[in-house]
């Protein structure tokens, strides 16, 4: 009886799942389709002046007008992003892996880094601008600042929460901390690092566009913050486009980077 | 030297002078080729008396010594398994085996060089305890009793004169875990290796070892000094016969006994 039921269910099944796999496909595409033509109609329906909100319809229109000064200024953004988060992944793992090396470090470290990361970056920029001056420096520090902290946090935990068996299995055959640390520790935290590289670089956008918007004569944020002065709400709203963009991408090139990397972290996924 | 292991006296205090004394005039010897199993009630600082031995904690008063050593430093003739096999999810089971002898002096400058010889190795170990052609699976692709057995195959890869197990069966089920007590019975026979079992289980200590010892409750020490008397090999028949029994009942008694004083 058994074997005869699912043998007539499982053809319907098989004919189903394409179908539903393509929804799931394609439900971002819908979902921001949706959203745009909800807004679109909103600003309509109500009448919204441009100034205040313009439809999605006329930020299309203001990307077409203005693309080249949009190119450019995207580009100087994606780069101090890109420049300033390179260098937390850098700097993020050396301190992750320094503070994750002992516990006196750990404990002395800690509290500093988290004073740090509470202070509005806001109020560094004009520092950073007494340092560097106005422009590319104070952007590309800015977005290394903000986004360097969870990737801190993520690799020291890694370290940190090394199985004690394992330690001991490894410091009865004679193990040095540094055996320990290549063969355990730094494999073990980097399922924990890629994970917060998603984190830190849409943060890193953060960094970049606000340092811009306060201390720039190029990038996004300067853009955006010229074109509400002149109250051309249109282009301030393509700037945000833009920047959602940008952020969309960089996230998923993250995403697949650490799909790529720490394969086996995802196991359920490999072993079915 | 006719001890592979002998303690002397061995207190040892976690935590400074004011910390808890987890065991207290610890004596015992080890002969070499022994199996031997330690049982007490739980906290009885049978975890303690592995880390004394492998040389992670050194005592405050009385001595180790293991291979006519005197422990001061982690000795690397030992091989390890814990009820956590700990294996790497990002090595395949072989590489995981292979682990030990990336760290042992006395090994890990020759592994690049001899990499052939001891892959042969370890796949010899895996065949011995019924993993031949698992090697290259990850360990998450494992069951949880084939995962204990690719964690002994670790255990045994550098060759260690002395095996230390703390309660390596007891997350399996009782058919795996009698599966296992064959492999480890059969392992001993055939590498000549010194094991020291920690376990709370009365049957596995009776079927394995040749001495048992009972261990008092915290602060731990010897008790009782058992020696088993059936012969070797065994089989898991003799478990159901009235010696084996009253050992086990013996046994119990004993560590109820040392429950109940504490």
């Amino acid at each position: 009886m058994t074997t005869t039921t699912e043998n007539s269910t499982a053809p319907a099944i098989v004919a189903k799942q394409p179908a539903r796999i393509n929804w799931v496909k394609a439900a971002p595409w819908l979902f921001t389709l949706g959203l745009f033509l909800f807004w679109e109609l909103l600003v309509r329906g109500l009448g919204t002046p441009v100034t205040i909100l313009p439809a999605p319809s006329r930020i299309f229109q203001a990307v077409v007008q203005y693309w080249s000064p949009l190119l450019k200024n995207s580009a100087q953004t994606l780069f101090t992003t890109t420049l300033g988060f390179g260098l937390a992944v850098v700097g993020g793992l050396a301190i992750g892996l320094f503070i994750g090396w002992s516990k006196t470090i750990y404990a002395g470290l800690y509290p500093i880094m988290i004073g740090f990361n509470a202070i509005p970056k806001v109020a560094v920029v004009p520092i950073l601008v007494i340092w560097f001056g106005i422009g590319t420096i104070p952007a590309v520090i800015t977005a290394f600042l903000i986004s360097f902290f969870p990737i801190v946090v993520n690799v020291a935990t890694g370290l940190a929460t090394i199985e004690p068996e394992t330690e001991d299995v490894l410091r009865a055959l004679g193990a040095k901390k540094l055996d320990i640390m290549l063969k355990v520790g730094i494999p073990r935290s980097m399922p924990y690092f890629f994970g917060s590289l998603k984190i830190a670089i849409t943060l890193a956008f953060v960094g970049s566009v606000l340092s811009e918007t306060v201390a720039s004569n190029y990038g996004l944020g300067n853009m955006m913050a010229s074109a509400q002065s002149q109250f051309n709400v249109p282009l301030v709203f393509a700037g945000l486009l833009a920047l959602a963009v940008e952020g969309i991408a960089m996230y998923s090139l993250m995403a697949w980077i650490e799909r790529r990397m720490t394969g086996w972290a995802h196991r359920s996924t490999m072993a079915n | 030297m006719a001890h592979l292991v002998s303690i002397d006296d061995v207190d040892m205090r976690y935590g400074g002078a004011e910390g808890t004394l987890a065991v207290s005039g610890l004596t015992m010897r080890v002969d070499k080729g022994d199996f031997a199993a330690v049982v007490g009630p739980s906290g009885c600082g049978k975890s303690t008396l592995m880390k004394l031995v492998t040389g992670l904690h050194i005592p405050q008063v009385g001595t180790v010594i293991v291979a006519g050593q005197h422990v001061t430093q982690p000795v690397s003739i030992v091989g390890m398994a814990f009820q956590n096999p700990t294996m790497l999810p990002w090595r395949t089971t072989l590489e995981n085996i292979l682990l030990p002898l990336e760290i042992v002096e006395k090994h890990r400058h020759r592994l690049r060089a001899n990499r052939r010889e001891y892959i042969e190795k370890a796949e010899h170990l895996l065949e011995l305890v019924g993993l031949k052609g698992f090697g290259e699976k990850f360990p998450w692709q494992l069951s949880g009793g084939m995962q204990q057995r690719a964690n002994l195959c670790r255990a045994l890869i550098h060759e260690p004169e002395l095996l230390m197990l703390d309660e390596p069966f007891g997350a399996l089920d009782a058919f795996t875990r009698e599966e296992l007590w064959c492999v480890i019975r059969d392992l001993h026979a055939a590498q000549g290796v010194t094991i020291v079992l920690v376990t709370h289980d009365l049957r596995e200590a009776a079927f394995l070892a040749d001495k048992i010892f009972v261990m008092s409750a915290r602060p731990g020490r010897i008790l009782k000094e058992h020696r088993v008397p059936f012969e070797r090999p065994r089989d898991l028949e003799i478990m159901y016969e009235t010696r084996f029994n009253d050992l086990v009942h013996q046994l119990h008694g004993e560590i109820a006994q040392a429950r109940a004083v504490a």
